[in-house]
């Protein structure tokens, strides 16, 4: 429920972020350099206070927050629609195309997920987009996995077998007969989806492999704070407060919602 | 036994083959022309050109390359790096002690935290205790290490100014490497107080790449407790009148850590991928820290090397914790 109220405040704060932040995230005001938070010294117009460049932290992070849920929304909407159709045609047809597909899942399973996107982002050169797809590709796996085994125990239920008789087409029977009952434990997969695909974003961005500078991305921003970690404390925590937040907010909702569509989980 | 451990490495060897594939396609897939990427701002007239091209292998059919590839890679041979011309395995190795020492303290830290916490939450279930557990070990979960690690540097290096920022060992010392492993050189050199440096140097790192494994340790443990706990061999233990600690401590506990075990042995793999955000963070001279660098220098046969060699090592202790778990749960070996 926590996690639930936090996701709606980020999202308000994201769709809202030109009303929300007192200025545009790459707007530079000469006379505020490195200006403390308002609490330790600073003035109430920098409430998060400002960078070595004059920008305000506080409109960065919020347009921080479109960003990486954006970020999250791409990422688990390409895996997801992937994932789901690569689960559909190894749980369906079996046979030689589930050893296939299934095999490969295993290898990119047996890598770390970040060492992959490392790997990828390598090839594709560093940029948000290129990030984006190479966290997409990194937890495919899981939808595929979790796709295949819902559809393998639905598969045998009579009413596939009903529709199967009735002479519904094999698109038919994969697609409107199975999948609407496969959505539960991808629903939470998607969630925690979520939380991993900022989480990998910002650890990209802070590697300089993700969004490139000056984009207020979570990350990227840390990456750039990393010079003042010893005089600055302000522009190197509320960025990663920032992502903690975030990614523990959908890791409780995902939590959450196991629990409520997946009761048999609950201990 | 022996068929259980040759049907797991029979399952290792298409991981191995789609790690070379990638491995391979990386350098097929930058942009622009590696033979001029080797010869720099210079530039290279024709001649030397096909000459270049030809010692490389790369005017021969593209599976012939990567048969090579794949010919040389067994045998040790993954190229010079562009940058340093030195063997690409040679620089791993020299860095990848680093690394253990780094990985194995941090897991060190995790077990003994982690575990503790895990019996303890299981026990209290339901109580205060169990909540703050769960809540301090989903936090953990939920943590970007990077930022994790910069917070740490300003709370204990620049505030309280009790831990090095980084490195391995400050500039005073030298120490000869004869292991690799800066914990056992500076105990076998005669440097005084070395030791206690290279301590203080691991102490942060440690803690950043181990939460993590510390918070899935307390999670895991947790459960596989509170399940080993309603078992009738538990009761009957109980009521036969051992000491509650007996009963979690020997009958519970033995029952509950085989899937903790496994769980620790892949989040080693794990951690290994994890060290390249604490080694960049803390300037640990580890493999982490070397991927990150070449990839920044464009060193492609070291970022081609080091992702095919990281993950080799991950994949072998996969398979290593398979094994074990194969050995200690029998009835793993008999299913499938």
């Amino acid at each position: 429920m926590a996690g639930l109220l936090a996701i709606i405040v980020i999202v308000l704060a994201a769709v809202l972020a030109d009303v929300v932040a007192p200025y545009a995230p790459d707007e530079q005001i000469r006379t505020a350099l490195l200006v403390p938070p308002f609490w330790a010294g600073g003035t109430g117009s920098y409430i998060f206070g400002t960078d070595d460049i004059g920008r305000d932290i506080f409109s960065r992070i919020v347009h921080g927050a479109r960003l990486s849920l954006f970020v999250g929304l791409l990422v688990v909407t390409i895996s997801l629609a992937a994932g789901i159709f690569l689960g559909l045609l190894a749980g369906f047809f079996r046979g030689w195309v589930d050893v296939a597909i299934m095999r490969a899942m295993d290898i990119m399973l047996a890598i770390p997920s970040l060492l992959l996107a490392i790997a990828i982002v390598a090839i594709l050169g560093p940029s948000l987009t290129n990030a984006i797809l190479a966290i997409a590709i990194v937890i495919l796996p899981h939808y595929v996995r979790l796709t295949r085994a819902a559809v393998i125990t639905e598969a045998g239920k009579d009413y596939v077998m009903a529709s199967r008789v009735a002479g519904a087409s094999k698109m038919r029977l994969m697609f409107d007969t199975i999948l609407p009952n496969c959505w539960a434990p991808l629903i939470v997969q998607a969630t925690l989806g979520f939380s991993t695909a900022i989480l990998d974003a910002a650890a990209l961005g802070f590697l300089g492999l993700g969004a490139q500078p000056p984009t207020p991305e979570w990350g990227s921003m840390l990456a750039d704070a990393l010079q003042f970690v010893q005089r600055a404390w302000w522009v190197v925590t509320f960025p990663g407060l920032a992502i903690l937040v975030t990614v523990l907010a959908f890791n409780l909702m995902g939590d959450g919602l196991r629990d409520a569509l997946d009761p048999k989980m609950k201990r | 036994m022996i068929g259980f451990i040759l049907r797991k490495i029979g399952l290792v060897i298409p991981a191995f083959i789609g790690v070379t594939l990638l491995t391979f396609a990386l350098i097929h897939m930058i942009p622009g022309d590696p033979v001029e990427l080797l010869a720099g701002e210079r530039g290279i007239d024709p001649t030397r050109h096909a000459e270049l091209k030809a010692l490389l292998g790369l005017d021969k059919p593209l599976w012939e390359q990567y048969a090579l590839y794949l010919y040389h890679a067994i045998q040790g041979d993954l190229g010079l790096s562009i940058v340093t011309k030195k063997p690409v395995i040679e620089e791993f190795l020299t860095l990848f002690p680093a690394t253990i020492e780094l990985a194995l303290c941090a897991m060190s830290f995790a077990v003994i935290i982690g575990l503790p916490a895990g019996i303890w939450a299981a026990v209290k279930r339901g109580t205060a205790v169990d909540h703050s557990v769960m809540a301090v070990s989903l936090t953990g979960y939920s943590m970007p290490i990077f930022w994790w690690g910069l917070l740490l540097i300003i709370l204990c290096s620049v505030t309280l100014g009790i831990t090095p920022v980084s490195g391995r060992l400050s500039a005073e010392y030298w120490i000869e490497p004869t292991t690799g492993f800066m914990l056992i050189d500076s105990l076998l050199s005669d440097e005084q107080g070395a030791f206690a440096d290279a301590l203080h140097h691991l102490v942060l790192p440690s803690v950043v790449l181990g939460t993590i494994p510390l918070a899935v340790i307390a999670r895991m443990t947790r459960s596989s407790m509170l399940e080993v706990l309603r078992e009738d061999y538990v009761r009957t233990a109980r009521a036969k009148g051992l000491s509650p600690l007996r009963v979690i401590g020997v009958h519970a506990l033995r029952n509950a850590l085989i899937p903790v075990i496994t769980v620790i042995g892949l989040q080693l793999g794990t951690m290994l991928a994890g060290a390249i955000l604490t080694e960049t963070i803390f300037s640990w001279p580890g493999i982490g820290r070397w991927l990150i660098q070449s990839i920044g220098r464009r060193d492609y046969p070291s970022v081609q090397g080091g992702i095919l060699l990281v993950a080799t090592v991950i994949i072998t202790v996969n398979l290593l914790v398979d094994v074990l778990y194969g050995i200690i749960n029998p009835r793993i070996r008999h299913t499938r």
